[in-house]
Formats: C-alpha cells, structure tokens, sequence
C-alpha cells in the first residue's frame, strides 16, 4: 500500500501531468471524444444522444452539458463515468446553449423554432421562453450576468436580452448568417461573427453601437469562402483566434487594433475552438476532415492533427 | 472586404414597439398552364409549387421584420387555363409593384410589357429559357431561378471532371425536352465533351410495361459513350431508363444525376433547417421551384431589411449594388448579375438518395467568381436592357 502510493507519487512527480482533457462532440457519430492534453491522443470515446452539437462544463467540473439537438435535449452527464445523469428540457433542437455566471440557467438555442428557452438546471424547469429571430444560433452571456444575446442566422440579428426580466431590449443587425458571439474585455464589448457575411462584428456593450467590423483575406482563396464562425480569446483578451470554415484557416486578430495579423492552415471546414489550461495550445473541431487540429498559439502553427468521429462541431476544456 | 452601407451601421432597434412600419406587399402571380401526360404519375406536382417556398420565406420575413417594424403582406393569385392572365396581372399591379411570377416565358414577358409594370419588380421563379437571360431580358425582371445553362453547364462541369467526356442522349419531343437538350449541347460545346448519337424518344407504348424490353434495344444503336444523357424535362419516360441501357452506363440530365437549384437531399450549409422548416410548414419535400420563389421574396426581405424601403425601383438598386447578398443555405453569398438580373447560385448535383457535388466544381476558374462559370457570363449575354 505504502509502496503503491509513494509509486503514484514519484509517477506525479516525475511527469508534470495536466489531466487536462478536450471534449470534443461529433455531430454525426453521436459521441464524445476526449482528448488528452499531454499526449494529444483520444482517450475515451463517449456515447450521447443524437446529434451533439454544443458542449459546457459546470464551473466546478462535475457535470458537463451537452445539446443532443436531434434527441430535442440537453443532457447532463458526468464527465468521470461518461453516464448520462439526466436529461434537461430545452425546447426542440437545441443547437448551441450558454451557461449564466450563476452555475445555474442555461440560455439554449432553439434553432427549429425561434426560440431561446432558459433552464434551471437545478429544478430542471424551463424558466422563460423568449422569441428571437428564424434560426438562433450563438449564444453569449455577459460576466455580470445581466446580459444575454441570441444571434439568429436567418434574421441576421444579434438579439440582447435582458437576464431579469428574461425579455430582449435590443436587436442589433449584424452581416450574414450569424453563427457565434462572446463577451470580451470584461463584457465591454460583444463579438457576433457573420459566416456568410465574412464578418466579425464588435458591439460596445454600454450603447449596443457598432464600433468595428473585422473583414477576413485568406491568400488564394475566394472571399466566398472565408466564413468566420467560432472564435476564442487569448489570455487577457488580447488576441481573437477566429475559425474561417471552408477556407480551412484559422484567423489570429489583434483584439485592440482589430486587425488581422495571421492566418493558420487547419483541417478541413473548421468550426469552433478550446484551449488548454494555460492558453499555450489551441484545440479546432474540423467538420469536415473529421479531426482536431492542435495549434501551438505562441508560435501560430498548427503541430497535430488528432483523427476524432466523424464531423467534430464543438469543443470544451475540463482542466 | 466589401463597402459598408451607412445605413447598416449600428441599427440599434427597439423590439415590437415605437418603430415606425414599413409595409412591403408581394403578388405571387401563378399563371397555370396545361400539363402534358406522363408514363407515370408517382409524382404528382404539388398544387402548391413554387408559392410554398414564398410562403416560407414570407414568415421569415416576417419574423425580421417584427423586430424592425417592417410587415411584409403575400397575396397569391392563381390564374385559370381558361382566363387572361394579363388582366390578373393588372388588377394585382394596382395594389403593388413587387411580383413573384410563375409563368412561361412568353407570359412573363407580356407582364414585364404591362405600362401598368413600368415601374414593377418582378421575379421570375420558373422559366429557365437562356433567351430570357439575354435577348429578351427586360429591365424590370430578376430571375431567381437558374436558367438551363446554369444547369447543363453544372452537370457539364461534372462529366468534365469524372472524365466522361463521350456522351449520348435521349430527347423527348416537348419544346422544354428540346430546349434542355440544346442547353447540354451547348454546355458540351462550352466545357469540350462530345456528344455523339442522339435519339428521340418517340413510343406510343406504356413503357411502365415495356421499359425493360425496348430499352435495351432503343440504346443499342447509341455506339461506345461514357455517360447517357436524357432530355425529358416533363418527367414522362426518363425514369425508366436507368439500368435499361444496352451499354452499363450512368444517366444523367433531366433524370439519374440531375442540377437543380435545389433538392430534397440537400443537407449542408444549414440547408437542414430550410428543408426542415419547409417540411413543417408544407408536409412535403421543397422543389427548386419552391427554392426560386422562397429566394426571391428573402431577397426582397434581405433588401428591405438593410435598406429599409418598400420602393420597388429602390429595392431594385439594392438587389444590384455590392450591399446585397442573401444566404441562401448553399454555403456561399447569392448575388445577382448586374448584366441581366440573374441570381448567381451554386447548383447542386444530385441523385435522388444523394447529393453527389455541388457545382461550381474545384478548378473551374473565373476571373470575378466561380459562380460565374455556370450560365451566361456578360461577354455571352445580349441583354440590352441591363446593360444601360
């Protein structure tokens, strides 16, 4: 016994493991892969229902959330026996959701209907109801949590809800087909990317005005196909790593300037990002080539792919 | 990348209340036309072709608009064989300047012509006549659905790419059967495949019966071929062609392997949604046709949500400037030709369990767009009334 542990220990010491894993859903295998982050390998492939599109960890890492969009659910699993515990109302189809600061609502995109609905996870009870645009998308929530946005692909909006009364007091048009938002800057800005628009566009969050909008040039390839969808901050917000779709890049741009500085070759359609604890690697879900690109973010190359099921769509980090 | 309207910047809205409403009302003008008969009836035209694609893209529309203070308004119109359809076109030009036509060429023209449409929108979401994209274009008309030559120039692209490049065809008698197969003449000609034998399909017999007995002999004269092209655009004996041939080979055109602007099968770019949505609203799989028509009325609601305006002449200007681009669930802007009103689209290349590609296809190049190698390009075009 003593033997064992302190076999353990020297084990823990000698190889400075994270633990750190990726999950990544595969829309059209219906699972999970996890990836570990020292190895870059799949290390477990989890089953979930059908159809898993986006993913979240609860704040303390116990249950992780996933949109089964075409079982109409959202299921809560647990991320160290891969069981699902229960099943969440989420109005049908759910395709992206956000959790709230609390640890507790879930704002779920219901791209079918128009629909934003709010669960409480605790009382598994839907909460509120909201009609937003045809086909919601991006789901964002501010820090202090007073701030909501559903984007909807078809109306072209960013839709601003207000968390109290569960209503929306703004609509912001946005270019085409708007797939992803985040607050960054500690809420002071909202980034809405427009996948046929070719365009990010960035809210001040105080007055809901445009104040910038990010184009995209990939060398060699039609504008066409330069289609920002996901994006993901760098430590401090200082840089945004911007998935471009088909055009199989990933952009980096200067959060202050709004400029581009790099574009980084991926796999094939990529979607939506995560990153390891420290921010150093960067993690892409690539439609479809079926895999995972490992991006070294200092140095902006990719270094790894890691085959995964067959088409990865969302990704998230459990430390 | 592109010029940003001023108009667009920092549209800050409040929802439902206090906006001042803009009413946008839209004719869908169906001019019904005589049928002709079919070896087969497994499938049925929709009595609601082509105006369930506007209907859909009316609540989506509408659904926009609810957020900007815009109500969009669709009045259908369907105009019996045996009644003018130019009267119904003026009595639906007194209530509006924007109408989306269902109608064979020469119809729709007489509408364009109307002193009544002088000032009228109008799309045209049926007729594939090249004719229509060139010579007798009129300033008036924008065509959401392809024409002929951007469909046989697709599936010419592909035959290009998988090499097959000797071809026969099999033409039915109808004027759209002959119209198709002089388009895939002139796609072969365009993209440098050769078609060689080519047979009318001229049976009196019910080849539901026969097909697997005259087949084989009608094709056995075709000589050597990589692909068999057939022109039956009003679906008559086609189906029963496939596996038929005396020669093992794959059909394709008007049945086998087919480009249309839009087909069941298609899933990618979000086109599950739009079919899904369709199905709920209709209960029945989306046609290109109802494609053109639900892409032209969101053109009209894509313009008027950027531009704010219901003034036919205005939307006009929009739909035509580099503002304009619709999402069209074929994973790339629709925009249209400014030399003759063309939507540009991608068209996809299917099979009736499959998409098999999307055309453009990979390495077919073009200066301005890919788009632009499928269907007249502007040096090919005789429009004169879009080139002023």
């Amino acid at each position: 016994m003593t033997i064992l542990r302190t076999a353990a220990l020297l084990a823990l010491v000698t190889m400075p493991a994270s633990g750190a894993e990726i999950w990544v859903t595969n829309e059209k295998d219906d699972t999970i892969s996890v990836i570990d982050v020292d190895t870059l390998e799949v290390i477990r492939t989890l089953p979930t229902g059908e159809r898993p599109r986006g993913i979240t960890f609860s704040h303390d890492f116990s249950r992780v959330y996933i949109c089964a969009s075409d079982s109409d659910t959202v299921q809560v699993m647990d991320p160290v026996s891969g069981e699902i515990l229960h099943d969440l109302p989420s109005g049908e189809d759910p395709e992206q959701f956000v959790l709230h600061p609390d640890d507790r609502h879930l704002y779920i995109a219901n791209e079918d209907d128009a629909i934003t609905t709010v669960v409480d996870t605790e009382t598994r009870r839907v909460v509120a109801q909201i009609d937003v645009g045809i086909e919601p998308e991006g789901m964002a929530v501010s820090p202090d949590g007073k701030v909501a946005i559903t984007t909807s692909e078809t109306t072209n909006m960013a839709h601003w809800i207000d968390t109290e009364t569960q209503k929306l007091f703004a609509n912001t048009l946005v270019d085409s087909r708007p797939r992803h938002a985040e607050f960054v800057k500690d809420g002071r800005e909202l980034w809405v990317s427009s996948e046929i628009g070719g365009t990010i566009t960035v809210f001040d969050t105080a007055t809901q005005a445009e104040i910038a909008k990010i184009a995209f040039e990939v060398d060699g390839i039609h504008p066409d196909r330069v289609q920002p969808v996901g994006f993901e901050f760098t430590q401090g917000d200082s840089h945004a790593f911007v998935a471009l779709g088909p055009s199989n890049h990933l952009a980096v741009v200067n959060a202050e300037t709004y400029e581009v500085e790099d574009y980084i070759l991926v796999g094939r359609r990529v979607w939506h990002m995560a990153f390891s604890p420290d921010k150093d690697l960067l993690f892409t879900t690539n439609g479809v080539s079926g895999d995972v690109t490992v991006v070294d973010v200092a140095k902006r190359t990719a270094i790894k792919s890691i085959k995964v099921g067959r088409f990865p769509w969302g990704a998230a980090l459990r430390p | 990348m592109k010029p940003l309207a001023a108009l667009m910047l920092s549209l800050v809205l409040l929802p439902w209340a206090a906006v001042a409403e803009t009413r946008i009302d839209v004719t869908y003008l169906h001019v019904e036309t005589p049928q002709p008969p079919v070896l087969s009836n497994l499938d049925p035209e929709p009595a609601d072709l082509g105006l369930a694609g506007a209907q859909l893209a009316q609540q989506d529309n509408a659904t926009t608009g609810r957020f900007l203070g815009h109500v969009y308004t669709l009045d259908a119109v369907s105009i019996p064989l045996d009644q003018d359809p130019l009267a119904a076109a003026r009595q639906a030009l007194t209530g509006t300047d924007l109408l989306i036509v269902d109608a064979p060429a020469d119809v729709l023209l007489a509408i364009a012509d109307l002193p009544e449409a002088a000032k009228a929108l109008i799309f045209n979401t049926s007729a594939e006549d090249i004719s229509l994209r060139s010579q007798d274009c009129r300033a008036n008309i924008l065509h959401s659905a392809p024409s002929l030559a951007m469909r046989t120039d697709a599936l010419a692209q592909f035959l290009v790419k998988r090499r097959w490049t000797k071809l026969a065809m099999i033409e039915g008698s109808h004027p759209e059967d002959m119209a198709f197969a002089t388009a895939l003449e002139h796609s072969a000609e365009k993209f440098g495949l050769k078609i060689g034998a080519r047979k009318t399909w001229a049976f009196d017999a019910d080849m539901r019966r026969q097909a697997a007995q005259e087949v084989p002999l009608f094709t056995q004269d075709l000589g050597t071929y990589d692909a068999l092209l057939v022109a039956d655009e009003t679906g008559d004996f086609g189906r029963y062609i496939a596996y038929n041939t005396w020669l093992p080979r794959p059909v394709a055109g008007s049945e086998g392997l087919t480009a249309t602007a839009w087909a069941p099968v298609v899933e990618q770019w979000g086109a599950a949604q739009l079919q899904s949505r369709f199905r709920a609203l209709t209960g029945r799989q989306m046609h290109p046709q109802d494609y053109a028509a639900w892409a032209a009325l969101r053109s009209i609601g894509e313009a008027v949500t950027r531009g704010a305006t219901s003034d036919a002449p205005t939307l006009h200007e929009f739909l035509m400037s580099a503002d304009f681009e619709l999402a069209g669930f074929k994973g790339r802007p629709l925009t249209y030709r400014a030399w003759n009103g063309q939507l540009r689209q991608p068209i996809p290349l299917t099979h009736p369990r499959a998409l098999v590609t999307q055309a453009p296809l990979e390495g077919f190049l073009h200066q301005r767009t890919e788009l632009d190698t499928l269907g007249l390009d502007a040096p090919e075009s005789d429009c004169a009334a879009y080139a002023a």
